[in-house]
């Protein structure tokens, strides 16, 4: 299981599970767009490097699922997949990702439902459970 | 549930739908909620412990308010008022939501439900036409850098000068559609560059525009003074707000503020209500993009107005100055206004977060032409229920700063909506209903099924229950579109 959705009056909650924290926070990515549309109907035709820098773990997270706010309002992108994300500490203090999102331009073809309006740290975490990782979201519908 | 509740927090009655959890070592003040019986039975665990939250942050005065359509929100909860010290307390990004200064336009028009109810569809899909909405949509409107800079500075004043709308539309809106302590250098590029395209569109989720007759009128002089003539006219709600540019200027400065004070984090109760001391910098920057986030909002219902004049135009010959702006009202929004505390006036950093301000008659902020009435509050409720619109007493302002409700409130989640309810199936019940809907998805039919709402109804009994607004009038929906 990649991510599922959980019970919220008002916002869009879920929680993305991955062997590795990367693969949690591709995860998160997927269950966010799964909202908007469905990541498995979006074409691989446009590829969108993505790189962050934040203080800790949480904002790491809060501002990589940004990034994709940002990509949708300006390009209208929409996410196929996450490549080669990466997560290290870049000084004592500062966490880097990068990965690169492959998707498409919204358009006709896609059925899009859900509009997101931000991300939110409400009720956020990051825990390693056992061998895998999971975080989980709230965001502003 | 209830009962559990009511022991947790402590919770008091004060009187007919006015609520109190009392203070406690960790509060500055107590919190009050405006609730009936049914809806306090019914808030969740979450919005409660976040109006407590609210009740600890530096410089809240009196208390911590949740207006009756409160439920769990994030940082403040949805419904949530507070009053912070302009001096020793703070500004708060939390308190005010991410969608800055989304609120709700309506309009009177000189039509009745017999000239409408016959064309319904043609006005639905000509509004749906005019107004570029759903995820992702554009507008045609290009605006330069240096346009959109003065549409952050001007706001709705931006829109008239050029040529969408009229100053008449100024004077019946919230703050003339302009809030004067905007700045649009406090606007990072990025959040300009989300919103440079978006001026003129609807968005998605719970925005729409909706059609609808006066199906009952409460007082009538009141009424007449807000342009609502009889019963059966046709009025107009426009509801959004201020699209990417103003979620993009809340989360910076949530950052910024984050980045700023590491040490705050470790003492909040919730990281969503980082804040920013009153005086400081960073309050003033972020306090200037807001203002500049809520005027883009005010531009931007003001050219849809326009639009939906022209769609009226197209489908009733209607002229468009024929369609009257009633008011425009903020409701996630944070204003600088003078209330009484302890029995002097004092100025205070208001902070409303799906909360609606309804000022009663007298008060020097609202329209000369409503001066002696007071002003019109605009509470929608969902796509097949009634909206209504209130006006402001001055016991709201006493108890309540001046604030009632936004809507009726979200009671199930929309992945539940979508779970119980088919887009399609909504769509067939409401045009049972003589409920014409159209939308961008039939996700979002489902989403904002009315079935996934409170009872509006029972919020505006709390409403009027505990006296911090007046029932002026109801309307229903004869159609609607949704983002």
């Amino acid at each position: 299981m990649k991510y599922k959705y959980l019970e919220h009056t008002a916002d869009l909650k879920f929680q993305a599970f991955g062997k590795s924290m990367e693969e949690a926070f591709a995860n998160a990515a997927i269950a966010m767009f799964d909202f908007v549309t469905k990541t498995g109907q979006i074409e691989p035709k446009m590829e969108e490097k993505i790189e962050v820098q934040s203080e800790d773990n949480k904002s790491l997270l809060y501002d990589f699922l940004e990034q994709f706010l940002f990509l949708i309002d300006t390009k209208r992108f929409l996410l196929h997949e996450i490549k080669d994300i990466k997560i290290k500490r870049v000084n004592h203090e500062k966490l880097k990702l990068s990965a690169t999102a492959v998707g498409d331009a919204a358009d006709h073809k896609y059925q899009i439902g859900g509009d997101i309006k931000a991300v939110t740290y409400n009720d956020m975490f990051i825990r390693k459970e056992d061998d895998h990782y999971v975080v989980q979201v709230l965001m502003d519908i | 549930m209830a009962e559990e509740l009511i022991k947790k927090y402590n919770i008091k009655k004060v009187e007919n739908c006015i609520y109190s959890i009392p203070k406690t070592a960790d509060m500055k003040v107590g919190a009050l909620l405006f609730l009936s019986e049914s809806l306090l039975k019914n808030v969740e665990d979450g919005a409660m412990k976040q109006a407590r939250n609210v009740a600890t942050m530096p410089g809240i005065q009196k208390a911590a308010v949740a207006m009756p359509d409160m439920h769990e929100g994030y940082g403040f909860p949805i419904g949530g008022v507070a009053a912070m010290d302009i001096e020793k307390g703070c500004i708060s990004p939390g308190g005010i939501g991410y969608d800055i200064n989304c609120g709700v336009r309506m309009l009177a028009t000189p039509l009745t439900k017999d000239d409408v109810m016959p064309k319904a569809r043609q006005i639905v899909e000509a509004m749906f036409e005019h107004v570029p909405c759903g995820v992702g949509s554009k507008s045609d409107i290009r605006l330069s850098q240096e346009e959109l800079n003065k549409v952050l500075n001007k706001g709705a004043r931006w829109a008239v000068d050029n040529n969408y709308g009229f100053e008449d539309d100024l004077e019946h809106c919230e703050s003339n559609g302009s809030l004067p302590d905007a700045n649009a250098d406090y606007v990072s590029s990025r959040a300009k560059e989300r919103g440079k395209n978006q001026l003129d569109t609807l968005g998605a989720g719970n925005h729409f525009l909706e059609v609808q007759y006066v199906d009952k009128i409460f007082d009538k002089e009141v009424a007449k003074g807000f342009g609502i003539e009889k019963e059966g006219q046709i009025t107009v709600m426009i509801h959004c707000g201020s699209r990417g540019l103003g979620h993009q200027v809340c989360s910076d400065f949530i950052r910024e503020m984050e980045k700023t004070n590491p040490e705050l984090l470790q003492q909040l109760p919730d990281r969503q209500l980082v804040y920013a001391p009153l005086g400081s910098d960073l309050a003033k920057r972020y306090f200037g993009a807001m203002c500049a986030a809520a005027n883009y909002a005010w531009c931007n219902r003001h050219i849809i107005a326009h639009r939906v004049r022209t769609a009226f135009k197209q489908v009733f010959g209607t002229k468009p100055e024929e369609l009257k702006t009633i008011y425009d009202v903020a409701h996630n929004i944070a204003k600088i206004e003078e209330h009484v505390i302890d029995g002097k006036k004092k100025k205070v950093m208001m902070h409303r977060k799906g909360a609606t301000r309804a000022f009663p008659a007298e008060h020097p902020e609202i329209p000369k032409a409503y001066r002696k009435i007071g002003q019109p509050a605009i509470l929608p409720g969902t796509m097949g229920t009634a909206s209504y619109i209130l006006v402001g007493t001055q016991k709201g302002l006493e108890m309540a700063f001046g604030s009632t409700a936004h809507g009726a409130g979200r009671a199930m989640s929309r992945h539940g909506a979508l779970r119980q309810f088919r887009g399609e199936t909504i769509k067939k019940e409401l045009e049972a209903h003589n409920i014409i809907v159209k939308s961008a998805s039939w996700k979002g039919i489902a989403e904002e099924a009315p079935k996934a709402y409170k009872n509006v109804d029972e919020v505006i009994k709390a409403t009027e229950g505990s006296g911090i607004c007046k029932i002026v009038a109801r309307v229903r929906p004869i159609g609607v579109v949704k983002g």
